[in-house]
């Protein structure tokens, strides 16, 4: 996929992240423009939920820089391992243009689906109810769970589930999505629903950051995969080249173990 | 029936009526203004901060520890011991005068001790929030009040629903110790009827019923209110499932 010079949204610079004498993040950076969609793959334990956390602060790293479309978020030193946000108003704005899709859905359960995905627009952007309205059963439609619009999340599936989170997460409209191993909980057959609506999405050119153990979405969807071992980028670049070529030794090993 | 004579009951309607309002009322009061100050508190409750949660602790350990009787004794004969009052009721200061008033009494020791029993119940409801549905929230740029307004609480307390529903017919059953500092409430009404006729059985088993046909009412309105607050948490109904698809 050639890329055309596109306006940068997103870039994470030598970014540590420490719990204690453990080590899970050492120097981590990254770049996301328009329209990326870049795959984080790895073991388990090789940090790279970690570093997708620490982009929306639900961690807080121990030193780095995180700019999102040019503004960077102001840190303050706070513990000895993790840096403090210095600016709650400005946090708060960022993590609305940056929605999360999470591995266990965190869809809230005393609000039917309908409910979940207006919640926010009206409550932190500030949407008109209606406004907020049309736009939610527009996102359940286009991730195919509108018939369930007064259902409540546990009487769902874990695939309409999670469909039902990447609706909340588009409902904000945000300028990049970020998936935490969306799939990672789901039974084997309800995996292929999500990757679908998945792939649909990025082909409508929005920007994703997605930490996933599919190897066939990161394939044949991603236009940037990074491979994340022991905290460190071990490899990157385009898929079909690293993940066909791998010239780390580790990515090799990783990936005959996780060949399908 | 030789045992139970119905006239004695007959007799005394208005009697019971009055006791029954007055129960009532006092209960459902002291419930409203302990549920006022238990939701704040709750939240107080589960700070951080020691300075802020330390306090409540502490509150809530005394009126859970001692008996609401003693609580309420303590409050109408121990108050007015005291010398400093006994000034305040003779310059005739009108808020302290309220302490010499059986009925607001009761309505204070009972609402502090209700209070003490929800906060802690809300305050557990709130812990046990799943951490996925906190994160979610703030990842979605919601500040720490909208996320406690809007998902935190709305989801604890209707989670505290069955414990809270428990704490009402506890409170019903319990007011009947209103009648130690006076008041006439449904027990008290009772006992009064029970000494101008010397008929135990009538007097009570007809005060009992009149509990027990209001606890019944409770529940049913409970089950009521479970059904429509609690619904996501109970299995699908197929009867709904057939109608949905």
């Amino acid at each position: 996929m050639a890329h055309k010079a596109s306006k940068e949204l997103l870039r994470v610079e030598n970014l540590y992240k420490q719990y204690g004498d453990n080590e899970v993040l050492k120097g981590v950076s990254l770049k996301a423009n328009a329209g990326d969609v870049i795959s984080i793959i790895g073991s388990s334990g090789s940090g790279k939920s970690t570093w997708l956390r620490c982009i929306n602060f639900l961690e807080q790293p121990t030193s780095g820089k995180i700019i999102v479309a040019g503004e960077e978020v102001k840190l303050l030193p706070g513990t000895k391992d993790a840096l403090k946000v210095a600016d709650q108003k400005q946090l708060q704005k960022i993590r609305t243009r940056l929605s999360m899709v999470f591995q266990h859905f965190n869809l809230w359960g005393h609000m039917t689906v309908l409910q979940n995905v207006v919640e926010a627009p009206i409550h932190v952007l500030g949407l008109a109810k209606k406004e907020a309205m049309a736009r939610a059963e527009r996102y359940l439609e286009r991730v195919g769970v509108w018939k369930f619009r007064d259902t409540y999340p546990a009487h769902l599936s874990g695939g309409q589930q999670q469909r039902v989170a990447i609706a909340r997460a588009l409902a904000m409209e945000p300028e990049a999505l970020l998936f935490d191993e969306p799939t990672s909980a789901l039974d084997p057959e309800l995996v292929g629903e999500v990757l679908k609506v998945m792939r649909s999405i990025a082909e409508e050119g929005r920007t994703m950051l997605v930490v996933t153990h599919e190897m066939g979405f990161a394939r044949e969807v991603s236009n940037h995969v990074i491979f994340v071992h022991q905290g460190r980028v071990e490899e990157e670049g385009d898929p079909r080249e690293v993940l066909t070529k791998p010239t780390s030794e580790r990515l090799q090993q990783f990936l005959s173990g996780s060949l399908k | 029936m030789e045992w139970f004579d119905l006239t004695v009951v007959t007799g005394s309607l208005p009697e019971f009526w009055r006791g029954l309002w007055m129960t009532l009322h006092l209960t459902g009061i002291a419930l409203i203004i302990g549920f006022g100050f238990a939701v704040p508190l709750s939240i107080a409750r589960v700070s951080k901060n020691p300075w802020v949660s330390a306090p409540v602790r502490a509150y809530t350990y005394f009126f859970r520890g001692t008996p609401m009787l003693v609580q309420l004794l303590l409050v109408y004969y121990g108050i007015g011991q005291s010398e400093w009052m006994q000034q305040m009721w003779e310059a005739g200061n009108p808020f302290w005068l309220l302490f010499r008033d059986a009925y607001f009494c009761a309505l204070l020791a009972f609402s502090l001790n209700t209070c003490a029993y929800q906060l802690e119940m809300f305050a557990g409801a709130i812990r046990n929030t799943p951490n996925g549905e906190v994160e979610a929230a703030k990842a979605m740029g919601m500040t720490r009040s909208t996320a406690l307004r809007r998902i935190i609480l709305p989801s604890a307390l209707r989670r505290a629903l069955p414990p809270f529903s428990n704490e009402v017919i506890l409170m019903l059953q319990g007011s009947a110790i209103a009648s130690a500092v006076t008041l006439v409430d449904l027990t008290g009404a009772a006992r009064n009827v029970y000494s101008r006729h010397y008929a135990p059985f009538e007097a009570f088993i007809f005060a009992g019923l009149l509990y027990l046909v209001v606890t019944f009412v409770l529940v049913g309105l409970f089950r009521v209110a479970e059904n429509r607050w609690l619904a996501h948490l109970q299995p699908r109904r197929s009867a709904s499932d057939a109608k949905k698809n």
